[in-house]
């Protein structure tokens, strides 16, 4: 973590999780994407400033206990409707970015109760493209270099040298990776089963996108965006597919701005 | 002492300096099917003569790579079960972790084992790290779904009064019936490959032949694994037949020629370890303390091969190969005291698993090794020495 005080380790829903809490009020739950929470403390500690932000690492992530058999998408999604209920949050505005974006739109596939707001930044885990290709870039498949200039506009935000990386560092690398593999091997970043539960999303939702992304292309963002009523979308400009790493400040005050733009909620409009 | 005779059955002239990977995306169409039929029929008719010589035969299986051609072994053991009469067939082996369908496994084995009048060797390996991008399931709980698989072959083939239903964690069916009956019984012989003491122990614990590939010197002390497990459950020494070991022959009358052999297969192992950066280290092959060594380890290409070993075996010069106990080259007589010092050294051995054939090596060639193997060297190490006894 990339923050001057770490994450705690606390047991929730009978499973040990990393999880870094800041700041006080609305509570904002930030899922992180495939490559763990590090790079994401200049965002968490913005939002910090105007809400209460819990940052878990996913079960098999960074420090986080891998319950035995969970081993899905669908298995993390319920972990968090445990979550959100253990930690009794209400009102509460789900973010969830890339691979921690597929987590988030499962969880508001299967209730609306304690949820107020979505926002998907550069969400996966949905298939929209021809069945000879994948949607997103294959991270299995990839060269890393190549990969980090696809999803980078500036690596920089995510490069470490590696040499000097303490130990615990090196093994929540490993780990998210491996737990990647775990839970988007194949089908690679997406559950066929989610497109055709999307409509099922019917709390405000917002999809940030980095205008430069390579690694899942914005014209992948609007088919996503087009499959959830109403769901709104922003590019993000000078970014990559991590704009939340690359563009804190921005994202941060989009959702800053989308979680407290209360106009009549979309269900009381029907 | 058996010996088996090997060949990946490769397509040397699909490969080029300029192909940066042999394996997983190299394109077929490097591949000429005209001359690739050739090859094959000349690999079968070696494993036949091997078969007449009283050679045994060994096949393997890798897929989307020019450097072994036969992403099937079913179907040369099926040709062979047929065309030979008395050499064991061995696969090794068949990544059953790999595989979507153990049923369908069982039942390509058990009918293998039939027409060959029970002469199946059924090897089981876990498979190498950069076939992992090849398959539907992740590398991540390889080993569990391995012994799964493992345990559901066997039941399937010794399963004999009817249908079983399976419910397990990583496969499950309706009905499992394999026919035919096994021929063997209760079933084929199991071999398995490994490395690391967790996964040998593994293995000596059902009792099962432990394969091991090109680790030289080293060989003894995954034997000795093997040994200290069955030492552990009180179990009496493992017969050498426990044993396997798989190294490379360049052999001829003539040491010069031989010398000749061993540069053309070395050079094809050379270029056989090129596999594209992303593919070397799927994520869940290592442990997490292994692949987090490999992050720091990162551009020093340390890591695309498995094996320490694997290095020297691609890199080596000849003579390094030869000390290292990965490579028998020379005259009968050479390859017989190497081979009589190796077995010596691992403290007895089975089954020796003979790459005769590699890359570019001729039908002729690979003919004349078999012949030699088989006429001057098998006699001699069959016959009872004083300092195999003692070292057994």
């Amino acid at each position: 973590m990339d923050s001057a005080e770490g994450p705690v380790t606390e047991k929730i829903a009978g499973v040990n999780i990393e999880i870094l809490r800041r700041g006080k009020g609305r509570p904002i739950l930030f899922l992180h994407p495939h490559i763990g929470i590090h790079g994401s403390g200049r965002f968490i500690e913005r939002l910090a400033r105007e809400a209460q932000v819990i940052a878990p690492s996913h079960p098999g992530f960074g420090h986080s206990e891998l319950p035995r058999g969970m081993s899905t998408v669908d298995d993390l999604s319920y972990f968090y409707l445990d979550l959100i209920e253990n930690l009794d949050l209400r009102d509460l505005v789900v973010v969830g970015a890339s691979f921690g974006g597929w987590i988030a739109a499962e969880i508001a596939t299967k209730t609306r109760e304690r949820l107020s707001r979505l926002v998907l930044i550069g969400a996966v885990g949905a298939k929209f493209g021809a069945r000879e290709k994948s949607d997103i870039v294959d991270i299995f498949a990839t060269p890393r270099g190549r990969w980090e200039e696809l999803s980078f506009r500036d690596p920089a935000v995510w490069l470490r040298d590696y040499e000097s990386l303490p130990e615990e560092e090196l093994t929540a690398m490993a780990r998210n990776r491996e737990a990647t593999a775990l839970f988007a091997w194949n089908p690679y970043m997406y559950n066929p089963k989610l497109r055709g539960r999307l409509h099922r999303i019917r709390i405000p939702t917002l999809f940030l996108w980095g205008a430069n992304d390579g690694f899942a292309p914005i014209a992948y963002g609007k088919d996503y965006c087009a499959a959830i009523p109403g769901a709104k979308f922003e590019e993000i400009a000078d970014s990559g597919h991590f704009p939340h790493m690359e563009q804190p400040e921005a994202v941060a005050r989009h959702v800053i701005g989308f979680a407290g733009d209360r106009p009549r909620r979309r269900g009381d409009t029907r | 002492m058996r010996i088996y005779h090997f060949s990946e059955q490769p397509c040397p002239d699909a490969w080029a300096p300029e192909h940066k990977s042999l394996r997983v995306i190299l394109p077929s169409r490097n591949c000429d099917p005209r001359v690739m039929a050739e090859n094959y029929h000349h690999r079968l008719d070696e494993w036949m003569l091997a078969d007449e010589l009283g050679l045994d035969i060994m096949i393997n299986e890798h897929h989307a790579t020019a450097t072994c051609c036969c992403p099937v072994a079913a179907v040369p053991l099926a040709i062979l079960a047929r065309q030979t009469k008395r050499a064991r067939l061995l696969t090794l082996g068949y990544p059953i972790a790999n595989r979507l369908d153990p049923v369908r496994v069982a039942e390509e084995f058990a009918m293998i084992d039939v027409i060959s009048r029970g002469r199946l060797e059924m090897g089981l390996v876990r498979g190498v790290p950069y076939e992992v991008p090849l398959s539907v399931r992740s590398a991540v709980g390889q080993m569990d779904r391995f012994w799964e698989a493992h345990d559901l072959i066997i039941k399937a083939m010794t399963s004999i009064d009817g249908a079983f239903d399976w419910q397990g964690e990583h496969f499950q069916y309706r009905n499992v019936n394999v026919w035919p009956r096994v021929y063997q019984q209760p079933h084929p012989p199991v071999w398995i490959t490994g490395r690391s003491p967790q996964n040998i122990r593994e293995i000596a614990e059902r009792g099962y032949v432990l394969g091991t590939f090109l680790s030289g010197f080293q060989t003894k002390d995954l034997f000795d694994h093997y040994r200290k497990a069955c030492a552990d459950l009180g179990r009496p020494a493992p017969a050498p037949d426990r044993f396997s070991y798989l190294g490379i022959v360049a052999i001829a009358e003539d040491r010069k020629e031989a010398l000749r052999r061993a540069e053309v297969m070395v050079g094809y192992l050379r270029s056989s370890g090129r596999v594209a950066e992303p593919f070397g280290t799927p994520p869940g092959y290592f442990s997490v303390k292994d692949a987090a060594r490999m992050i720091k380890a990162r551009g020093k290409r340390t890591t695309t091969t498995r094996e320490g070993k694997a290095v020297d075996t691609h890199h080596g010069a000849i003579e390094d190969l030869v000390k290292a106990g990965i490579m028998f080259v020379g005259t009968p007589d050479d390859v017989t005291s190497q081979l009589a010092e190796f077995v010596d050294n691992v403290g007895g051995l089975g089954h020796f698993l003979m790459m005769g054939h590699a890359g570019h090596m001729t039908h002729e060639e690979a003919v004349d090794q078999i012949t030699l193997v088989a006429k001057e060297v098998l006699p001699r190490l069959q016959k009872p020495r004083a300092a195999s006894k003692q070292a057994a």
